[in-house]
């Protein structure tokens, strides 16, 4: 998977100690454990020991432990539900050396950052409940059968382990926030009445949310659900959806004008379910709808997903599950959806359009990345894209500078600033502001601390001018 | 007749002018330009009696009896009579103030030998104009000296004429030609005569039938949408065709351009008609069904690009019947008044424009008058009947009443009919705004709207509508937020500034029911605009959802005149730190009391945080008065003291050595 000498997953396991309390029983407190090619016995030393170091630890401190630092490995902990413990152990990167014609290794301890494994970790479990609902839901739903709960755990890490990747983890996954699109006040109210329009037509659709590309418009989901799902929608449904379809583009030509054939001019729409019925002509085949667990209103509250985009707008549709989904209400969906939707994207891309030239005719010769831990909006610059698939435009020792920056200014709690300049002459700044967050690479090698300062002021000015940020 | 009352939507005005009905003796005449009945006795030397709705009182006056009386009309001011009793002359009687009249008459007759006089009109104060066979003379009126000096004359042969008049003057309609078909529309203003483009009314082609001529009493004038209309009855429009129509030909306000076709209104029925104009409806009365229709040439219809088709608003329904006491026939039963039932669209009746309904032989003169509520039931699109409403005078409070059902429970309408009906409303309220921006520019008094249009502004939303349903708890909370978010984006898209308080609505209504994260993203768009009420209002919320905070900071970071409120905010947090940097980024460390940040900084405790503070103002009095020293009027006695005993007084420099 990885190079030699790189962070790597190593294990991945969560277990809980009351499950096999006596001697012998020790395999019971395994839930899911990571690789499954390992033999038992190491899989039960392998969890006592944790379960020791945290027993161990507990009695020094209220706080239970977070991380266990060894020479080669890194183990995070997180008890994210009672007595239920998820574990993940990374390998520290390290680099061969050769002296006296002996080679020994040398290991970068720096280089695996606690807060962005405990990020992966936390992640990984609100992935599982976003599909599961929590631990505890699930055994009341099973009648306190430990063993369908292991099978829901095994069902959903076994794949999505594979999809952890501590190398390219960084600031943004401990941030995990969400990029909001810029609109003007007026598009704002528009997508606002549609979506009013549309719950109040569809009383069965509860929760709607509204995305332009990666970027949120509107949730009616709370906070934390929307972190997640945004995060599903935005590195997992969406990647995979464009990817289908420009492989369907490449087969058949004009796939998304399916309407324009069946109805009169000035009706073509470019909507299409992303879930749901692929095919609103075919009754036969209604897709796949994923179900998602939310906490907005009520706990574990049973939904079903359905999304639909039209151009590269999206609206996500949450439906509680007392409701049926059938493929009448999807064709009703599309006809209402499949016009409006087309009209509301292309309205939004036009003044999208008309903002961007502004930002990319000048290149700035700072990076930043921005965030609100009130509501959790974020951005970056630093990134080639949101999703981090095209890597980004720093130095993966600044990237890793940028996140102790955060989480040194993170643990005072006091507003204020740090300036750094990094070995390669680079200076980096983090500036905090009540609950926002600023990390900045400027790359003026001649610049001294005070035309730095300057550099920030200006920059703040440019981006940051409606909102209280301090300097 | 309770259950009667929804189903009129004209009816006459309950208080009729009285007058004594036409008899031999008796002759009765109405001047429409004035509104007024004129009664005259034995040809008024028994007594002439002048009422009308626009008269406080009536004018009763006797006058020698000079033979039969033709027609009698005032001059607007009411100070000179026109009496016409022959076909060659006009006699004229001066009123003093005190509507005594002078003893004598005077008179003017008209040019030419065989000339004859159809009718005179009052155009103006001391204005008059005669129209005979041959045309029409235009005097000016001394009456001082007692004569008449001819202004202007219009040579045409005229077979009728049809009279409209204005504050300003008025318009005559002159008919000439076989058919009596091309008019001549003549415009008055004080002592000016303008000829407008003569046009002619197609007649209707039928076969074996000589075409017939268009008829006086088929030809009206009237101002519909403020502008001038001559509405022509078409009893057979095309042959074959089954049902009378209404022409309306526009009378275009450039006057170069002749009068113009424009509306077509289907009857769809046959046989005598009148037709009034009622709050630019034109309401049409049928004699034989006993029904009355409305038409509202702005409504809907459909159009051939040059001519708009009209089908009535709503179906034909008779007027409300109602009772009247009238002297009794029967004097021998002892009473002298008795309740009739009064005949409705009787042969005795005659219309005039724009309202008016007189019934010679009953002595009553009615205003015709719609009535909006049992319409409301009538039609039922609501969008068409809020577009209706709207044109109509006197009308919000049903407009405000049919919005407020709207919303109820078990009667609500869909959002989107909510959001075009929202839009219609708002149209007109920016209209309005804009007007009053106009009229604030160039100098007041000059630009009147004739028709009071109906504004719904904010304020009567607010206490007719929402005020009504935020207290409604049988209206899911959802609905109140769309219903709401519909009128802020309707507001917002025509650039009307959003009130305070349908602000605080929404946000009372989304913080009671928990909706904190979606009050947050609309904050975060913009959607609420900034102000310093909306910053408190958001400041007192910060308990319940503490993002509230850092939402009020923006805000008065935005208004830019709030740094007093900023600096409250953070001192209240023991933000003593920031505080102090935002007063010197704001550049107003010099004005800022220090007393307050002093006291913030005495009340955390923190003995560092106390000193830092403390130094940085006694720096700011250094630079200010050259001393660090506190100014007495700062009241800092009992901060420089707590400074002294932490870190005793050698902390303080005295004074400082700069020479």
């Amino acid at each position: 998977m990885s190079k030699p000498g790189q962070i790597s997953l190593l294990s991945f396991f969560i277990f809980n100690p009351t499950y096999g309390p006596k001697e012998g029983e020790e395999h019971k407190k395994i839930m899911y454990y990571y690789p499954t090619n390992v033999d038992i016995d190491t899989k039960i030393k392998q969890v006592g020991l944790c379960e020791a170091i945290i027993t161990f630890t507990r009695t020094f401190s209220d706080k239970p432990c977070e991380t266990l630092h060894t020479q080669k490995t890194r183990q995070v902990y997180f008890q994210p539900e009672k007595d239920f413990w998820m574990v993940m152990t990374v390998s520290v990167p390290f680099s061969e050396k050769t002296k006296d014609g002996q080679v020994s290794y040398e290991y970068h301890e720096e280089d695996v950052q606690d807060p962005v494994m405990e990020a992966l970790l936390r992640q990984s479990y609100r992935m599982f409940t976003l599909f599961n609902g929590s631990i505890y839901y699930l055994l009341q739903k099973f009648d306190n059968n430990v063993q369908t709960l292991q099978t829901r755990l095994d069902h959903f890490f076994s794949r999505y382990v594979l999809t952890l990747r501590p190398v390219s983890s960084d600031l943004l996954d401990v941030f995990s926030g969400i990029s909001f699109l810029p609109l003007d006040k007026n598009t704002y109210l528009k997508v606002q009445c549609f979506i009013n329009v549309l719950e109040s037509t569809f009383q069965q659709v509860k929760y709607t949310a509204f995305l332009y590309n990666d970027q949120l418009v509107w949730s009616g989901l709370e906070q934390d659900d929307m972190r997640i799902m945004y995060r599903y929608l935005t590195t997992s449904l969406f990647p995979a959806y464009l990817e289908q379809e420009l492989q369907a583009a490449g087969m058949a030509p004009s796939p998304g004008t399916r309407h324009a054939s069946t109805s009169n001019i000035g009706s073509v729409h470019y909507g299409k379910f992303v879930t749901g019925p692929p095919n609103v002509d075919n009754p036969k085949n209604m897709g796949k709808i994923p179900r998602l667990y939310v906490n907005t209103e009520e706990e574990n509250e049973e939904c079903l997903l359905l999304v639909y985009r039209a151009l590269t707008a999206s609206v996500c549709l949450l439906i509680n599950s007392q409701h049926v989904v059938n493929f009448e209400m999807c064709t009703k969906l599309d006809q209402f959806l499949g016009q409006q939707l087309s009209n509301l994207a292309s309205e939004i891309s036009e003044q999208y359009s008309a903002k961007r030239p502004a930002s990319s005719s000048m290149e700035p010769m700072y990076k930043y990345i921005y965030f609100n831990h009130m509501n959790l909006a974020q951005k970056s610059t630093v990134h080639v894209d949101s999703k981090k698939s095209s890597g980004v435009f720093v130095s993966q020792d600044t990237l890793k500078l940028l996140c102790d920056i955060s989480s040194d200014l993170q643990r005072n709690n006091q507003d204020g600033e740090t300036f750094v300049r990094t070995l390669t002459d680079c200076w980096v700044v983090g500036k905090k502001s009540d609950q926002r967050e600023m990390v900045v690479v400027i790359n003026q090698k001649n610049h001294n601390l005070i035309e730095v300062n300057d550099e920030v002021k200006k920059l703040c000015g440019l981006n940051f001018n409606s909102i209280f940020f301090q300097d | 007749m309770a259950s009667d009352e929804g189903s009129h939507y004209i009816e006459l005005c309950n208080s009729p002018i009285k007058f004594e009905p036409i008899s031999k003796q008796n002759n009765v005449f109405y001047d429409d330009a004035n509104q007024q009945v004129f009664t005259v006795r034995s040809g008024g030397s028994m007594g002439v009696v002048v009422k009308g709705p626009n008269d406080r009182g009536s004018i009763t006056f006797r006058m020698e009896d000079r033979g039969n009386v033709n027609s009698m009309k005032f001059s607007p001011d009411r100070r000179i009579l026109a009496i016409q009793r022959s076909p060659k002359s006009v006699e004229f009687i001066n009123f003093h103030e005190d509507q005594t009249t002078d003893t004598s008459e005077y008179s003017q007759t008209c040019k030419g030998r065989s000339t004859e006089i159809k009718g005179f009109v009052w155009t103006n104060v001391n204005e008059i104009v005669f129209i005979t066979g041959n045309g029409a003379e235009f005097y000016q009126i001394n009456p001082d000296k007692r004569s008449l000096k001819n202004l202007k004359s219009l040579n045409l042969s005229v077979v009728w004429y049809v009279w409209m008049s204005r504050p300003d003057g008025g318009m005559l309609l002159l008919s000439s030609g076989q058919l009596a078909n091309a008019l001549q529309p003549v415009y008055f203003i004080q002592g000016s005569m303008l000829k407008l483009p003569k046009f002619e009314v197609d007649l209707p082609a039928l076969p074996k039938q000589p075409k017939q001529s268009l008829l006086e009493r088929d030809v009206t004038m009237a101002y519909i949408y403020g502008q001038l209309y001559i509405i022509v009855l078409r009893h057979q429009p095309r042959p074959g065709a089954v049902g009378a129509e209404v022409v309306l030909y526009m009378v275009p306000q450039q006057k170069e351009s002749p009068a113009k076709k424009t509306n077509v209104l289907k009857l769809e029925m046959s046989g005598r008609f009148a037709i009034n104009v009622v709050d630019s409806l034109v309401v049409v009365h049928h004699q034989a069904s006993k029904t009355s229709v409305i038409f509202d040439i702005q409504l809907d219809g459909d159009s051939d690009g040059f001519v708009t088709n009209h089908f009535p608003v709503v179906s034909p329904l008779p007027i409300k019947p109602f009772k009247m006491y009238l002297p009794t026939l029967n004097i021998q039963q002892g009473q002298d008044k008795m309740e009739y039932n009064c005949e409705l669209y009787s042969a005795n009746w005659i219309v005039f424009q724009p309202n008016i309904v007189i019934d010679a032989k009953l002595g009553c003169l009615w205003s015709v008058e719609l009535k909006l509520e049992p319409l409301v039931t009538m039609i039922p699109d609501k969008c068409r009947l809020v577009k209706f409403l709207l044109q109509r005078q006197k009308s919000k409070v049903v407009i405000l009443d049919v919005f407020r059902q709207m919303l109820m429970p078990g009667m609500q309408v869909g959002l989107p009919v909510i959001s075009r009906i929202l839009d219609m409303l708002n149209d007109g309220y920016m209209q309005y705004l804009d007007q009053e921006i106009q009229a604030l520019a160039i100098e007041p008094s000059s630009q009147q709207d004739p028709r009071d249009r109906v504004i719904i502004d904010q304020s009567d939303m607010y206490t007719n509508v929402f005020a009504v349903f935020e207290d409604n708890s049988k209206i899911p909370y959802k609905f109140k937020v769309a219903v709401l978010i519909e009128y802020i984006r309707s507001l917002s898209q025509r650039d009307i500034p959003v009130q305070h308080y349908v602000y605080e609505l929404l946000i009372n209504t989304l913080v009671h029911n928990n909706c904190f994260y979606q009050l947050h993203q609309f904050l975060q768009y913009h959607v609420l605009s900034d102000s310093k009420p909306l910053a408190c209002l958001m400041l007192s919320l910060e308990t319940e959802y503490p993002p509230a905070h850092q939402l009020a900071l923006d805000m008065l970071t935005r208004l830019a005149t709030a740094n007093e409120e900023i600096i409250e905010v953070l001192l209240s947090k023991n933000q003593l730190l920031p505080a102090v940097r935002f007063i010197r980024k704001a550049g107003i460390t010099d004005t800022v009391s220090s007393r307050k940040f002093l006291e913030a900084a005495m009340n955390t405790l923190d003995k560092q945080l106390f000193f830092t503070v403390f130094k940085f103002f006694q720096q700011r009095n250094i630079r200010l008065r050259g001393s660090p020293v506190f100014h007495p009027g700062e009241h800092c006695e009992i901060y420089v003291k707590h400074f002294e005993e932490l870190f005793g007084t050698d902390a303080i420099p005295q004074s400082v050595a700069v020479s």
